[in-house]
């Protein structure tokens, strides 16, 4: 009997070393697979700015500047990419203000920095809220910042996702944490559900006119808000990620084709009307406009990883690769 | 309170002069270590997933909540599977260890699924049939390798174990990905290492409880509905099912200290560490009242707990440490229901019978739970939160009410 025991104590010791071993090199391994040169030209060291006529988007060529933001001249967007020291998943920018959503690396569960930026790349305020980062952007007046952060379930040790989105107004500097709470109105009455989610904001010129995407009990609806009055109601549903063109007339969305599969188009407020973009691929993105007619979007690869794409805002044209491994795109005007 | 039956267990002659985790049977010890090391495991890839998908893959991690729902809809078919299949067969330890295997693999499984959406799923859901397959076989191993006057104590040690490995899980897979600069793969590798050594420990170290085979040519699926006929366990068995009815999943309770307690953001994700906490200190303190005032009792009390926690979370909001007290609540309400349950169960299931009684109990409470958050979202939907929360409070103590006249628990464990 004791000899028994003893053989399999020794086994399980044997056994928990040679699986920890295992784990240990697998880690040493990926630590060494960081080659320590990128993948594409890059230079370093610079010191960005939100200077006009500028792409900044976020690096995601493999090596040591991976994830860093990056900078090119919109009208050359092949230059060699310039990167400073920050670190963004996602990053946008208007009038002046840039906002960084940043994870931090080794905390779990995910906890991200939402770093409100001043023209010249300064920290103006910065936020740690829980959450892996989806979307960023800035109010075209650059008072407000908001942004969409995945958490997972609240229930413990279970699975399941839901989006919790926040907005920050930069004057006087009040966080809203969650808009979760606005009072919605779908179809013409109250909307209350346990499973109410808000992703992806814009806000038009005026600064208090907003829409959102509302997903509750399997479906989306495009939800119109206004920010002083504090509440929204629904203008249609199947509208993810809504995206307003400068004008305030037009918004750019995905639209929902079947699970998981996305298309591009641009909604036109006045007629309701629905206009496909030439793009066919799913685009799980919040589309940009770079102008009153071209639309900007990260396109995720098959390999893992994503570029940068351009296509016109009308329906026409044809996709145009702008920046090979970048995401999250914002453009200085 | 100390009384020898003729099924107890190995160590039953040595129990209760022993201090504290030795008082329960090496092998309820052996199961609890390898529980804590497999949650350690699962629970490194449930904190590092959603980062994993939307940074490292650039999914939309809303794609797999929706699959989630179906997910828990078959959990409860396989735990029923689970349960019956090592009764009749008669290899509890078997049957457990394949379903700590299957997960085991999946970790693996991750770092081959690479960005596919429909292989991930598929992953998942493989994940979660290890963990239906293996929770029936386990208990009733828990409950066989223990002297049933210190079941509740057994349990409780278990459940202790298994909280304990849940809150280290997080702790490695951040050491993991600190040490390989951020590589989720290292991650589930490492994930899959620390499954694997819980399936030697399995292996090496849990006994299994074989029954003969005149006792297992008499597990048959009839004999499994017969269990049903049984009065006493019929009646726990509806009564538990019934109080899954009228309790509010967690999720419910962490939004409502969400919305209604200026709860700051950051502390969101320690919500449910609240919870597990309180269910670590007490799991071990309430099972052995269990064992002494009755396992129902408690049972019962644990979801008067829970009505309380709801109360007062609905209630006038005032200082946060009110809303301590709710979590503190909710804590309590899992130490004192979940391992006494299946202490309660335990002793009224024949030995050949014991995981297919139990994986009935457990899916009959699943079930309802999930018609539950059903039921609690057409309220919140219908009278907004705060109402609903009120009435799945006063439907919860009613029920609790009609449990304590009724009495199911006549026949003491």
């Amino acid at each position: 009997m004791g000899g028994a025991r003893v053989k399999k104590v020794l086994l399980a010791v044997v056994g928990v070393l040679a699986l920890a071993g295992a784990a240990v090199v697998f880690v040493v391994n990926a630590r060494a697979g960081d080659t320590g040169t990128n993948a594409v030209p890059v230079v370093t060291g610079q010191r960005l700015t939100l200077s006009p006529g500028r792409l900044l988007f976020r690096n995601t060529a493999a090596g040591p500047d991976s994830g860093k933001l990056a900078s090119v001249p919109l009208a050359t967007p092949d230059a060699p990419r310039q990167v400073g020291d920050l670190r963004c998943d996602r990053f946008a920018v208007a009038a002046g203000t840039g906002v960084c959503l940043a994870v931090h690396p080794d905390v779990l569960p995910a906890v991200s920095d939402v770093i409100v930026l001043d023209d010249k790349l300064g920290v103006k305020y910065k936020e740690s809220l829980p959450g892996t980062p989806s979307r960023a952007r800035v109010s075209p007046d650059g008072k407000f910042v908001y942004w969409t952060l995945f958490v997972t379930g609240d229930s413990y040790a279970a699975q399941g996702f839901s989006t919790r989105a926040g907005v920050y107004e930069v004057q006087p500097g009040t966080l809203v944490k969650t808009i979760e709470e606005l009072p919605v109105f779908v179809d013409g009455a109250r909307y209350r559900a346990a499973d109410v989610n808000y992703w992806g904001i814009t806000f038009a010129p005026d600064g208090n006119r907003f829409y959102t995407t509302l997903g509750s009990k399997g479906k989306t609806y495009l939800i119109e808000g206004d920010y002083q009055r504090f509440f929204g109601k629904s203008l249609r549903d199947n509208v993810e990620c809504p995206s307003l063109s400068p004008d305030g007339k037009r918004i750019a969305f995905k639209k929902k084709i079947s699970e998981g599969v996305w298309r591009l188009s641009v909604l036109d407020l006045a007629t309701m009307r629905e206009t496909p973009l030439a793009e066919t691929r799913s685009v799980d993105d919040q589309a940009l406009w770079q102008d009153s007619s071209t639309i900007l979007y990260g396109l995720a690869k098959p390999e893992g990883g994503s570029d940068i794409w351009s296509v016109p805002a009308d329906g026409s044209g044809a996709p145009r690769l702008l920046v090979p491994d970048g995401a999250s795109p914002a453009v200085v005007s | 309170m100390y009384i020898a039956t003729s099924r107890s267990s190995d160590l039953a002659a040595e129990v209760d002069r022993k201090p504290a985790l030795r008082r329960v049977s090496a092998n309820v010890v052996a199961l609890g270590m390898v529980s804590l090391v497999t949650d350690i495991s699962s629970e490194m890839v449930t904190a590092v997933l959603p980062l994993y998908l939307v940074l490292g893959l650039g999914l939309n991690p809303l794609q797999f909540g929706l699959l989630d729902g179906l997910y828990a809809g078959a959990t409860a078919v396989v735990r029923l599977l689970g349960g019956h299949a090592a009764d009749r067969w008669g290899r509890l330890k078997a049957v457990a260890g394949f379903g700590y295997g299957l997960s085991a693999v999946c970790k693996l499984g991750l770092l081959a699924a690479g960005s596919s959406v429909a292989a991930i799923g598929a992953v998942l859901a493989a994940d979660r049939t290890g963990k239906g397959l293996r929770t029936a076989p386990r208990d009733a191993l828990i409950s066989l390798s223990s002297d049933p006057a210190t079941l509740g104590r057994s349990f409780g040690v278990h459940r202790a174990m298994d909280t304990v490995g849940a809150f280290l899980g997080p702790l490695v897979a951040m050491a993991v990905l600190w040490l390989s600069l951020g590589n989720y793969q290292a991650v589930f590798f490492t994930s899959f290492c620390v499954a694997a050594i819980a399936v030697l420990l399995l292996g090496l170290f849990v006994r299994d409880r074989r029954s003969d085979l005149e006792q297992r040519a008499r597990t048959t699926v009839r004999a499994a509905l017969g269990l049903l006929r049984d009065a006493p366990f019929r009646r726990i068995s509806i009564w538990a099912a019934l109080l899954g009815l009228v309790t509010i999943g967690d999720s419910f309770v962490y939004l409502v200290l969400q919305r209604r307690w200026s709860v700051e953001p950051q502390l969101f994700p320690l919500l449910p560490l609240g919870t597990a906490g309180v269910f670590l200190l007490l799991a071990v303190p309430l099972g052995r009242l269990a064992d002494r005032v009755g396992r129902w009792a408690v049972f019962l009390a644990g979801h008067v707990a829970l009505g309380a926690a709801l109360l007062i979370l609905a209630g006038p909001t005032g200082g946060i440490w009110i809303a301590v007290c709710a979590l503190a609540l909710h804590g309590a309400f899992y130490a004192a229901t979940d391992g006494v349950l299946m202490a309660a169960a335990g002793p009224m299931l024949p030995a050949g019978l014991r995981a297919t009684g139990m994986a009935v109990i457990q899916t009959g409470q699943a079930v309802a739970r999930m018609a539950s958050s059903v039921l609690f979202g057409l309220a919140w939907t219908v009278w907004d939160l705060r109402p609903a929360v009120f009435v799945a409070a006063g439907v919860l103590l009613v029920a609790v009410l009609a449990a304590a006249v009724v009495k199911p628990w006549a026949v003491r464990a």
